[in-house]
């Protein structure tokens, strides 16, 4: 008898003394939580330092997307004014955010870095077409995007990269595995496993 | 004439309060329980949340009102106003202050000041137990059926451990008259002291007869859908909603004035003093939901049969013994 009032005092002062706690709810819109280092958001297209684009429209993240998400229309670069580093590069790349499913297989069949997944996450839209992200839109987030897809807040570029290949043996300037070093991005895939 | 005007006004009032703390006692027990479980609770509609029982009543009005195909559709559409009518009754006899005089009439301030107030209480309560059975029955739905045996089985057993309680008052008060108890009690001794038992027993006895949790077996959310009001939608539904919530009201008033001296108080008209009373009473019906877990139902029935009873009997037996003795 005595023990059961006893249990029952216990539990009532629980509750009450749980009431004076600071709530644990992250209110969302305005308070967001730091995301992982690896999260893999929206992509973005990247460049090397003199302006020239890293893509060298080879097909290869295409190939390696499940769910058949990205277009690569490429063509041969005018040797006068390149647009990229190789031989050819990408007059359309289109990623279709609808069927992309965040996977990042994109981003490990990238032989020159090019694309990469970025922090991004708060992507919803109203229009499907506003969920085709064409090349423009990826290599210049803050400037392309939709309003409703970029928040400056969460959306930043993931750096450094590489630089530019040597002009004879074709070696991209940093070493590999710089991304160990970066505290802001992930390790190879070979590395981790 | 005037007189009668007076009393439409008292009514007017008394059910004007209850249905404008009704819906702020649900964003109450929201917040409350959200804070006992270390959440926040609805606080976006509006200013700390204050506009979501509006929200929620007009999603509530414009919703589909569906009739099942096996329900009795007499009793079906009867059942919710039932239950709104007897929890809004059953505030008509509570005193929320002393007699005042307007404009040289005199005004007690209470709806109906009956002689027999415990006994109307009483059978007002039993009343809406016909709107949960009746509810139950005429949906034509296992689970609504399941709700409604067993609120009337939980009813039965919990309205004489609620009679026990409140007559061991009434021996002590000498009177059935709500006004009555309240002036007994305004020598300061609160009848909270004289009865604890009869408190503690009229506490369980209330939380059994408004249903609420750890006593919410007739809508049991986790095994009979909701129980009585399963079939029921948009404002159907929502008069059961608002009948559970001026209950609970109605059934903290009776506590507050039965054992906590009613509107007495000092500093202050008598209608705040009741109102804090009540809600000291709503935090602690809340603070019991977010704390203990439903019971079951031999556990209910023990607990009624087995240990209430037989200690209610006990109090009213030494309490009539002991006001025998003094008042001679």
């Amino acid at each position: 008898m005595f023990a059961d009032l006893k249990a029952l005092a216990k539990g009532f002062w629980t509750t009450l003394r749980h009431m004076g706690r600071p709530v644990t709810t992250v209110r969302y819109p305005e308070q967001k939580r730091p995301g992982s280092a690896n999260f893999k958001g929206r992509h973005r297209l990247y460049r090397y330092d003199n302006g020239l684009e890293r893509c060298i429209g080879c097909h290869l993240c295409a190939a390696a997307c499940p769910s058949q998400a990205i277009y690569v229309g490429a063509e041969e670069n005018d040797p006068k004014a390149p647009v990229s580093f190789g031989e050819r590069y990408a007059r359309h790349f289109e990623i279709n955010m609808l069927r992309c499913i965040f996977c990042g297989f994109c981003e490990e069949a990238c032989p020159v870095e090019a694309i990469r997944l970025g922090p991004e996450y708060e992507l919803a839209d109203y229009h499907r077409h506003s969920l085709v992200y064409t090349k423009e839109m990826l290599l210049d987030p803050e400037q392309h995007a939709p309003k409703r897809q970029y928040h400056a807040d969460v959306d930043r570029p993931r750096g450094p990269l590489g630089g530019l290949p040597d002009q004879e043996t074709g070696v991209s300037g940093a070493p590999p595995g710089h991304r160990d070093t970066d505290t802001g991005a992930r390790p190879p895939l070979k590395q981790v496993l | 004439m005037h007189d009668a005007l007076i009393s439409l006004a008292r009514s007017a009032v008394v059910v004007a309060v209850l249905m404008t703390m009704m819906p702020y006692m649900t964003l109450f027990e929201r917040r409350v329980l959200a804070a006992m479980q270390v959440r926040c609770g609805p606080n976006r509609t509006g200013w700390q949340g204050l506009l979501q029982p509006l929200a929620d009543g007009l999603k509530l009005f414009f919703k589909e009102d569906l009739l099942p195909r096996n329900a009795d559709r007499m009793l079906y559409r009867l059942a919710p106003a039932i239950a709104l009518f007897a929890a809004l009754a059953g505030a008509a006899v509570i005193p929320f202050g002393p007699t005042i005089t307007v404009g040289g009439a005199s005004v007690p301030l209470v709806v109906a000041d009956l002689d027999v107030g415990l006994l109307y209480l009483l059978g007002v309560s039993s009343l809406g137990i016909y709107a949960l059975v009746l509810g139950g029955w005429a949906s034509g739905s296992k689970y609504s059926l399941i709700g409604s045996l067993r609120a009337a089985a939980q009813v039965v057993s919990y309205e004489l451990i609620l009679g026990l309680a409140l007559v061991a008052v009434v021996l002590v008060a000498g009177s059935t008259r709500l006004g009555d108890i309240v002036q007994a009690q305004s020598q300061g001794v609160w009848n909270v002291l004289l009865q604890p038992v009869a408190f503690v027993l009229y506490l369980l006895a209330a939380c059994a007869e408004t249903n609420r949790a750890p006593f919410d077996l007739p809508e049991a959310e986790t095994e009979l859908v909701a129980g009585y009001h399963t079939e029921y939608s948009g404002m159907r539904f929502a008069m059961f909603f608002i009948a559970e919530y001026v209950n609970m009201v109605v059934v903290s008033a009776v506590a507050a004035t039965l054992f906590f001296g009613g509107w007495l108080g000092p500093f202050w008209p008598g209608p705040w003093w009741l109102l804090l009373k009540i809600m000291v009473f709503m935090f602690l019906f809340v603070w019991l939901r977010a704390t203990l877990p439903r019971l079951r139902y031999d556990q209910l029935m023990r607990l009624s049969w087995g240990s209430l009873l037989p200690i209610g009997l006990l109090n009213l037996a030494v309490t009539a013994v002991i006001v025998v003795a003094t008042s001679r």
